[in-house]
C-alpha cells in the first residue's frame, strides 16, 4: 500500500471476511445437515449447530446407501478415484510423450501432428457428446472405467503445457547429453523427467479434480449403478419424488463428495496455483 | 519457436506421438466428424434408415421458438454469471492485494470452491434455498415472497446464477489477484504523488493495467457458463420448469437423449462448436495482442 489508512485496512479485512463467510457458509450447511436426522431436516427448522447424528449418517452412506438408490457412497468413491486417476496419470503419460516428440524430434508431418492436436483445445466433450456416446457403445466399452477415462484424455492442454516447458529448458542441456552419448531415452529419463516433476504435479492437481468432477460423461455412459461416480450418485438421490429424498444422506454424500478434490486444493495449492494459471483452465 | 538440438530418427517420434494421436482420432476426430454428417441427415422414427436432408435440420432449429429461447436463456445466464463473478472476484482480489496480514490464509479460505464439482455447487444450493426446508428460503417466503425455483422459472434462474457464480468466483479471484500483483508499484506511487486518491487511482491506473486479465476471465466466464454449468442446471433444475432454465448445452443433451431427434441434436454441437470456436479465436487473438493502454 502506498498510504497507511487503517480505515481502509479495516474495510479490506472486512470485505475479505464477509466474502469468506459467503463462500463458506453453502458448505457448512451441508455438513450441519450431516449431522441430523431426516425429521429435523424436514420440518423446515434445522439448527446452524451440529447435531448428533453423524456416527449414523456417514456409516450409512458410506457402507449403504440411500433407501431407493440403494448404492453404497463407498463403492462410489472407488469409482470416482479410478476415474479421476486415470484421466490424470493418462493425461500425463500421453502428453508428456507427444510433446517430447513434438519439441525433441524433427520428422516428417511434425508440424501437422501438432496441430491436429492442437485444435481439440478448443472443443470440450459437451459438444460432441452423443457421437462420443455412439462410438464408446459400439467399441464395447459402456459402464467400464476405460469408457469412463479415454474420451477425457482426448484434449491438448497437457501436450500445449509440456511443450512450453520444454522450450524453456536450454538446449545446452540437450547437447551436452548427447556429447556424453545419451540417447533419446536416456536424456528423457536423466534429464528431461527430473526437471518436470513440478510441472507434472501441477498438472496432476488440476486433471485430478477435473475428473473427479466430470458429470455429463459418466452420466451418459454409466447405466450399471455399480459404476456410477459419487457426483452422479448424489443427482439421483434427490431426484426421486422430493417427500421421500433423504436429506440428511444426500448432504453426507456431498460433503464425503467434496472432500478428496478440496484437500488437495488446500494441501498442494502452490502446485494448483501453478497448474490453473500455466493451463489457463 | 524450434530447437537447435534434435534427435534424428523418424520411427521413436512417431511411436511417442502414437497414443496421443490414437485417441484423438478415435475420441475427438470421429465423434466430431460424425457430428457434423449426422446434422445432415434425418432418422426414421426407428433409427432403421437415415437419408440426406441438406440443411434441414438446421433450418428446422431456426424455426423451433424454443431454441430461441434456449439462446436467450444463455445470454442472459453467462451474462449475469460473467457480472457478478468477475466484479465480485475483482473487489476481493483488490482487498486481498492490500498489504494487510494474514493476506495469504485469505487466499486459501477463498480458491477451494474451484474443486467443488458444478453439479455439487447445485445441490448446496438448491438445498439453503429449498422451498419447504430451505435455511435461507423461510426468511425469504416469511417476508412474503412467495419463492418457489421449482416452479417459479426466474427464481429458478436466480438460484443458478447464484450457484454458478459462487462455483467460479475463485478461479477469477486467482486470476485477478495475479494480474494485480503483476502491476509495479511504483506506477501507482507515481499516481499517489501526483495525488489521485485510492480510486480514483484504481479507475484511471489499476483497471486499464488489468484489462487484458479481465478480457481472458470474461471469454473463460462465457466458455464456462457454456458448458461447464451443466451439472449444475441438471442437479438444481432440470432445464425447468416448463424448459425456462434450458440453455444451448442443455438442449442439446435434452433433445438427444428424451426426444432422440440425433439430426436436430447434432446440428445444434455443430452450431455450439463454432461458437467455441469463435470464442477461442477471440481469446487468442486478444492476449496476443494484450490489451492495454
Amino acid at each position: 500500500m502506498v498510504e497507511n489508512r487503517p480505515f481502509a485496512q479495516f474495510m479490506a479485512y472486512l470485505t475479505l471476511v464477509i466474502g469468506v463467510l459467503v463462500v463458506a457458509f453453502p458448505v457448512y450447511l451441508a455438513i450441519m445437515a450431516s449431522t441430523f436426522d431426516a425429521a429435523t431436516i424436514i420440518n423446515g427448522n434445522m439448527p446452524l449447530v451440529p447435531g448428533d447424528q453423524a456416527g449414523v449418517n456417514y456409516p450409512r452412506a458410506l457402507f449403504y446407501g440411500g433407501v431407493h438408490a440403494r448404492e453404497p457412497v463407498g463403492g462410489m468413491m472407488l469409482n470416482s478415484m479410478i476415474m479421476a486417476m486415470g484421466i490424470a496419470i493418462g493425461k500425463i503419460l500421453i502428453s508428456i510423450l507427444s510433446a517430447y516428440a513434438v519439441v525433441y524430434f524433427k520428422f516428417p508431418f511434425r508440424k501437422t501432428a501438432f496441430w491436429i492436436i492442437f485444435i481439440t483445445l478448443m472443443l470440450p466433450v459437451e459438444v460432441r457428446i452423443y457421437p462420443t456416446y455412439k462410438i464408446v457403445a459400439d467399441l464395447g466399452l459402456l459402464d467400464t472405467y476405460t469408457g469412463l477415462i479415454m474420451p477425457l484424455i482426448a484434449s491438448a492442454t497437457g501436450t500445449l503445457l509440456f511443450r512450453q516447458f520444454f522450450m524453456t529448458i536450454p538446449d545446452e542441456l540437450l547437447e551436452a547429453s548427447k556429447i556424453d552419448g545419451a540417447g533419446a531415452f536416456r536424456f528423457f529419463k536423466d534429464t528431461l523427467l527430473p526437471l518436470s516433476i513440478t510441472t507434472i504435479a501441477a498438472l496432476f492437481v488440476i486433471q485430478f479434480i477435473y475428473g473427479w468432477n466430470q458429470y455429463l460423461w459418466p452420466l451418459l455412459i454409466t447405466t450399471k449403478s455399480s459404476m456410477q461416480t459419487i457426483v452422479i450418485g448424489i443427482k439421483k438421490m434427490i431426484t426421486t419424488t422430493d417427500a421421500l429424498t433423504e436429506w440428511q444422506i444426500a448432504m453426507t454424500t456431498a460433503v464425503l463428495a467434496m472432500v478428496p478434490p478440496v484437500l488437495v486444493v488446500i494441501f498442494m495449492q502452490r502446485l494448483f496455483v501453478k497448474g490453473l494459471v500455466e493451463t489457463e483452465k | 519457436m524450434e530447437k537447435r538440438a534434435h534427435f534424428s530418427g523418424w520411427t521413436l517420434p512417431l511411436l511417442l506421438i502414437l497414443p496421443q494421436m490414437a485417441i484423438t482420432v478415435i475420441f475427438f476426430y470421429w465423434p466430431a466428424s460424425q457430428a457434423i454428417w449426422q446434422s445432415f441427415l434425418r432418422e426414421d422414427a426407428f433409427g432403421l434408415s437415415s437419408e440426406f436432408v441438406g440443411f434441414e435440420n438446421y433450418l428446422a432449429l431456426f424455426e423451433q421458438p424454443e431454441y430461441y429461447r434456449a439462446m436467450v436463456t444463455t445470454i442472459i445466464f453467462s451474462t449475469l454469471v460473467a457480472f457478478f463473478s468477475l466484479s465480485v472476484a475483482l473487489l476481493l482480489a483488490t482487498q486481498a492485494d492490500k498489504n494487510i496480514r494474514g493476506g495469504h490464509a485469505f487466499k486459501t479460505l477463498l480458491i477451494w470452491p474451484y474443486a467443488v464439482a458444478p453439479a455439487i455447487a447445485g445441490v448446496l444450493w438448491i438445498f439453503m434455498f429449498h422451498p419447504t426446508l430451505g435455511t435461507l428460503a423461510r426468511p425469504i417466503r416469511a417476508a412474503g415472497i412467495d419463492w418457489n425455483p421449482m416452479l417459479n422459472g426466474n427464481h429458478a434462474m436466480i438460484l443458478l446464477v447464484l450457484s454458478a457464480t459462487w462455483k467460479h468466483i475463485s478461479y477469477n479471484f486467482l486470476f485477478f489477484l495475479a494480474g494485480l500483483q503483476a502491476i509495479p508499484k511504483s506506477v501507482i506511487e507515481a499516481g499517489a504523488i501526483d495525488g489521485a486518491g485510492p480510486m480514483r487511482r484504481f479507475w484511471t491506473i489499476v483497471f486499464p493495467l488489468l484489462s487484458p486479465t479481465t478480457f481472458f476471465l470474461l471469454v473463460v466466464t462465457v466458455v464456462y457458463v457454456f458448458f461447464e454449468t451443466f451439472g449444475i442446471i441438471d442437479a438444481v433444475t432440470g432445464g425447468g420448469p416448463a424448459g425456462q432454465t434450458t440453455t444451448l448445452v442443455y438442449k442439446v443433451y435434452a433433445d438427444g437423449r428424451l426426444g432422440g431427434d440425433l439430426g436436430g441434436s447434432a446440428a445444434q454441437s455443430v452450431i455450439l462448436m463454432v461458437i467455441v470456436i469463435a470464442l477461442t479465436a477471440i481469446q487468442f487473438r486478444y492476449v496476443e495482442r494484450k490489451v492495454q493502454y
